[in-house]
């Protein structure tokens, strides 16, 4: 098949950007999309070209590395998939499929499609941990853990800080990730500790690096490729509540 | 009083005002339409509804100003949100994006749908309340709901009053369900009951407000 792509362009953070189109000849439906572009840069790389830049790391749907803009729709036109896991066979032969870098304050662009997420790094330092003795490993069963909320952490930590509910939240909203962060510990009793500071501290992170306020349109949610719910920014807004209010 | 501030000016602590103001607007419906069902009750009923209330005046009055207030704080801190969350968002805005894909239209019009009713606020209280204020006869003021002055016998009013029902179903429809969200109380054993009181609000009270527009306007009105 063949697929034009509108690709956003940019030197770096402080030089504009634009859209440059490509023709992409001879793609297989089984490529994913990164082997495509794979396929374009190399074939830029022997026209002396310079590739497009994209970040992408284990391309497994796991590590969170990756993250594209693809025709308005995070991490592509799929449900509960990173752009690493979507295939060509998501398009059909002729489309044009226009490519952006997430956009938000929070996340500049460093060039082409790489985005800055080192804001999500700045939350996690202001409350992300439990302060223990680390140690040798302890016996697996020495703090009782209910399954139930075993599993509640668990879909919680299932978050890898893409960031495509602050690319596609129409507030630029982190609400999502802080909440996916807040809760793992939350929910655990290793977490009880720091648990006041730990909500209090992470929310006025998120608000320092300038991410928007939550409107509940429920589009992170959506297009998040690890499914995190909206139960989490409930729970968040709990946990802020009560540490606000008790003493 | 420092917790206060910071809880007030952070974005989880702006989002609790939108809600508490909200559900407390919302209360605030079920009285006035509480008032308003004495209209199908005939004048009489009506006028000494209307009357009893003026008797009560210092109360009323104090009630008005916590009214007053609380919109205020509603519609300061919706502007405050919307400022800050135009600017969360990047310099450069998408090429493409398929928001309808993600999220309800009515989840991202709140601020279009408030401005509107607003708006009708202004009109509303510069026609009808102030005309109450200022008609203190006996036996006006179902005359003045009704008649082509301006209450719901002017076809302009009418209209006017319906379109706003309207978006205020839009505007609950949305703010009503997200209020108990961001109190954190939505995702356990009391959603399905906030999801039924929800329809009370953004449905059954918006509606049967926009019944009095269409009986007394074009039911049984002059045109």
């Amino acid at each position: 098949m063949k697929v034009t792509l509108k690709v956003w362009r940019q030197k770096n953070g402080s030089t504009p950007g634009q859209f440059v189109s490509y023709e992409v000849d001879q793609v297989s439906e089984d490529m994913s999309f990164f082997e495509m572009l794979d396929m374009l840069n190399n074939s830029l790389v022997r026209k002396g070209e310079e590739p497009i830049s994209f970040d992408h790391d284990c391309r497994e749907g796991i590590c969170g590395t990756c993250g594209l803009m693809i025709n308005g729709r995070a991490h592509g036109p799929l449900k509960g998939v990173t752009t690493c896991q979507l295939h060509m066979r998501s398009f059909s032969d002729g489309d044009t499929i226009v490519v952006e870098p997430w956009r938000a304050r929070a996340f500049p662009v460093i060039r082409d499609l790489i985005v800055d997420r080192t804001a999500f790094d700045r939350i996690m330092e202001a409350g992300g941990y439990i302060s223990v003795r680390t140690g040798g490993a302890p016996d697996a069963n020495a703090i009782p853990i209910s399954k139930k909320a075993a599993d509640a952490a668990f879909d919680s930590a299932a978050c890898i800080g893409c960031g495509a509910c602050v690319a596609t939240c129409k507030n630029s909203s982190a609400m999502l990730f802080t909440a996916a962060k807040v809760s793992q510990f939350a929910v655990l009793p290793q977490g009880q500790v720091e648990r006041k500071e730990r909500v209090l501290n992470m929310v006025a992170q998120m608000d320092a690096e300038g991410f928007g306020a939550c409107t509940n349109t429920g589009a992170c949610e959506a297009e998040c490729p690890k499914e995190i719910s909206l139960v989490n920014i409930a729970r968040l807004n709990r946990e802020f509540l009560r540490a606000s209010l008790a003493g | 009083m420092n917790w206060f501030f910071q809880f007030m000016n952070s974005s989880v602590g702006k989002k609790i005002t939108m809600a508490t103001t909200g559900l407390l607007l919302c209360l605030y419906l079920v009285i006035h339409l509480f008032g308003n069902l004495f209209l199908y009750a005939g004048p009489e009923a009506f006028n000494l509804y209307v009357e009893r209330l003026s008797s009560l005046k210092p109360l009323v009055r104090v009630i008005e100003v916590i009214l007053t207030l609380i919109f205020v704080f509603h519609i300061w801190n919706a502007l405050r949100l919307t400022l800050a969350n135009r600017r969360s968002s990047g310099e450069i805005s998408y090429t493409e994006y398929q928001a309808h894909e993600v999220s309800a239209l009515s989840s991202r019009f709140m601020g279009v749908t408030g401005s509107i009713l607003f708006i009708f606020l202004v009109v509303h209280l510069q026609t009808i309340w102030y005309t109450f204020q200022t008609h203190h006869q006996e036996g006006q003021f179902y005359a003045v709901v009704t008649g082509n002055q301006v209450g719901f016998g002017n076809p302009v009013y009418a209209v006017f009053y319906l379109i706003a029902m309207f978006l205020l179903g839009f505007h609950l429809k949305h703010g009503f369900q997200s209020a108990f969200q961001t109190f954190g109380i939505r995702y356990n054993k009391y959603g399905k009951l906030i999801e039924a009181i929800a329809v009370i609000f953004w449905l059954i009270i918006p509606a049967t407000f926009a019944t009095i527009p269409i009986y007394f306007g074009f039911l049984k009105g002059g045109f």
